[in-house]
């Protein structure tokens, strides 16, 4: 069934298709649509879910990792500050190896105030131990949602889905809404191996010794290690069952190219038509665009960059006295690489601002006359 | 006062409590009154060690240990889970010290009983972060030594009336108890396990090592509390109808206050100024006690 969603409808969507049987949530702009949408969905009984409206994010997470210790589907989405005050249950809500799916929609953090999009809020929760998707479309939100939990509940890792506010939360675009009974053959019901259970008492998250806390954390980057080879393979999957792929690493036209323009989220699509024109002009440039930022996929990243002469990577985030987020990973993954591109770090769309087709010609223009880049990370669209 | 012990034992030797803790007499009591059917959540607070540490557990009941200030959000979670999956009849039991709940935990208490979520919240309250080393919270007494209130500069303004603050969001019930009256804390636990909605147990709870008084002396000094009125026992329902539980023996707050190394740098002044506000707040007590609860009138 083809419907015309809003992004945020399309994550409750998601939600609704994945048979989520817990959710618990607490407003803010522009996530807010996603739960109300799903209350909807709760009031007429089209989703089988228990909703506890929370009096804060914080609670909305504490109560998400509860009913997902008790063995339930749990689902909760949020955006900036709300996610910045949910950061130590990030942490407890991975090193409990819960399977918790949450939408982020991607906005900027205060102060001034500012709703619209920067990713410097789910960056900011990079070491939390979350999985982390940047999706581009409307589509791939709904998709990811599913497929996150089939991740999620494979490896005992939470997800977390990113997408930019406004540039898709409240951008209507037809979606593609499989069927339940589709959604229901590719994912099954969540069995989980343990649980708070008084026929089986065990005692979760306790006191751990130094004998065994880094052992567990260990475990904990195996996690990620499983999470980073099974994407592709859950990717595939989805593609054979749904028809639409999603690699953790999605490439355009970077077979013969000497510059690779590398992007993330919704700044994909005007990225698209930039490399598709000046392929047209002769240029031998690629995309790429990184879906997974958590696991890093930086073999993948490094397989498919080895040999270019330059990497534009364009970040909608900064990390304070540092660099662009994506830019600084990149160059890490190819630190150790002969034959490893430059790096060209661009920062740009920071709080809402957009990321112009006419804005990313420039950054591949610029890149590809300078031999080095002038800094690290070059800000473009400042007024003067 | 003779102990009913015909209740199944949920909790074990080797805990890791101080001696005559308690908040492991509370644990014990609360479980034996719940029962096996029970899921308990413990916040940031001395009983995340006194539970044991991995892979050990002194409870034979499920335990999720959570973060210090969401032991109502976290029990709520549970509720929605066990709901969903048809099991009612568990029951979910926050336990909770006096910091997870008079500070830290307020606003996801308060949260939870608005909702009026089916929970058992137990606060055990030894009026300090005694786990942390005896430093002061809103529910230290006024003018004890805690260290981060020095016999210098004592606590400062009255204990934080939780109890009141729960009445104003109507709560299904609340009561106070105290470890020296065993069977009228479990006789509470039961009440608030028999009620739909939000319940709130708060239970003072005695600490040796905080309180600087020796183990031999937990139970007495407990009861000293109610004796003194400093701590009166009462159950109240809807947030409306009191009803006290123990009628206090009336002795003067000394007895109470001159048993704890707490209150040693205090004097007769000081004694008079605690004597005189215990007497008024147990004449607003009564007072309550005497008050109908809200009928609407046809």
């Amino acid at each position: 069934m083809k419907k015309v969603l809003m992004g945020n409808h399309a994550a409750s969507w998601g939600a609704r298709l994945s048979r989520v049987q817990m959710i618990a949530a607490y407003p803010i702009t522009p996530q807010t649509q996603i739960v109300e949408e799903l209350s909807e969905m709760c009031g007429d009984g089209s989703l089988k879910a228990k909703f506890l409206k929370v009096e804060s994010e914080h609670s909305a997470m504490a109560s998400v990792i509860a009913a997902e210790s008790a063995g339930v589907r749990s689902f909760t989405a949020t955006s900036a500050n709300g996610l910045a005050l949910m950061h130590e249950l990030l942490h407890w809500a991975a090193g409990a190896r819960l399977p918790i799916v949450m939408v982020n929609v991607n906005r900027a953090l205060a102060p001034g105030w500012n709703i619209w999009a920067d990713q410097g809020d789910s960056l900011a929760q990079r070491d939390t131990g979350w999985v982390q998707f940047y999706v581009e479309d409307n589509q791939e939100v709904l998709d990811t949602v599913i497929l996150a939990y089939r991740l999620a509940e494979n490896v005992s890792l939470p997800v977390m889905v990113c997408y930019d506010a406004f540039y898709l939360s409240h951008t209507f675009e037809p979606v593609d809404i499989p069927d339940q009974s589709e959604v229901d053959l590719w994912l099954p019901s969540y069995v989980p191996d343990c649980f708070l259970d008084p026929h089986h008492p065990q005692a979760f998250n306790g006191l751990v010794m130094p004998s065994h806390y880094m052992e567990m954390r260990y475990k904990l980057q195996q996690a990620h290690e499983a999470a980073k080879t099974l994407v592709d393979e859950i990717g595939d999957s989805f593609g054979d069952h749904f028809g639409r792929h999603y690699p953790a690493v999605e490439t355009v036209d970077c077979e013969d190219a000497e510059l690779v323009l590398v992007t993330s989220s919704s700044m994909t699509s005007p990225a698209r038509l930039v490399i598709r024109r000046l392929r047209e002009a002769g240029k031998k440039v690629g995309l790429m665009k990184i879906r997974m930022f958590r696991p890093f996929p930086a073999e993948t990243i490094c397989r498919l960059l080895r040999g270019k002469q330059k990497a534009v990577v364009v970040d909608r985030n900064f990390s304070w006295g540092g660099s662009g987020i994506f830019a600084a990973e990149i160059r890490a993954a190819l630190a150790n690489e002969r034959h490893a591109p430059v790096i060209h770090g661009y920062i740009s769309g920071l709080g809402g601002k957009s990321v112009t087709p006419e804005r990313l010609t420039d950054m591949v223009e610029e890149s590809w006359k300078n031999s080095l880049p002038r800094s690290p990370a070059i800000w473009k669209g400042i007024s003067a | 006062m003779k102990i009913d012990n015909s209740f199944e034992e949920l909790m074990t030797s080797g805990h890791l409590a101080c001696q005559a803790c308690g908040g492991a007499m509370i644990m014990r009591h609360c479980l034996k009154a719940l029962g096996e059917d029970t899921i308990c959540v413990i916040p940031a607070s001395c009983w995340s060690i006194i539970a044991g540490n991995w892979p050990y557990s002194s409870l034979k009941v499920p335990v999720l240990h959570t973060a210090f200030e969401t032991a109502a959000a976290a029990a709520s979670g549970i509720r929605a889970a066990l709901e969903i999956k048809g099991r009612e009849n568990t029951k979910v039991l926050a336990f909770a010290g006096d910091g997870g709940t008079f500070d830290i935990g307020l606003q996801s208490l308060s949260g939870a009983t608005e909702r009026n979520e089916d929970i058992i919240y137990v606060c055990y309250d030894n009026e300090a972060y005694m786990n942390t080393g005896v430093q002061r919270s809103s529910a230290t007494p006024e003018k004890a030594w805690t260290t981060t209130t020095p016999e210098t500069f004592p606590k400062q303004g009255t204990k934080k009336n939780i109890i009141q603050i729960l009445c104003a969001h109507k709560i299904p019930y609340c009561a106070t108890a105290n470890v020296a009256w065993p069977e009228d804390l479990m006789r509470k636990v039961r009440k608030a396990a028999e009620t739909r909605g939000t319940t709130f147990i708060h239970v003072l709870s005695p600490c040796p090592p905080g309180w600087k008084i020796p183990s031999e002396k937990s139970i007495e000094v407990a009861r000293l509390a109610v004796d003194t009125k400093v701590f009166p026992l009462y159950e109240v329902i809807n947030g409306e109808e009191y009803h006290i539980s123990v009628e206090p023996k009336n002795l003067p707050v000394e007895d109470y206050l001159k048993q704890q190394g707490r209150f040693s740098h205090l004097g007769k002044e000081d004694f008079e100024f605690i004597q005189q506000k215990v007497d008024y707040e147990w004449k607003v007590l009564l007072q309550r006690s005497m008050m109908e609860s809200f009928q609407m009138v046809m």
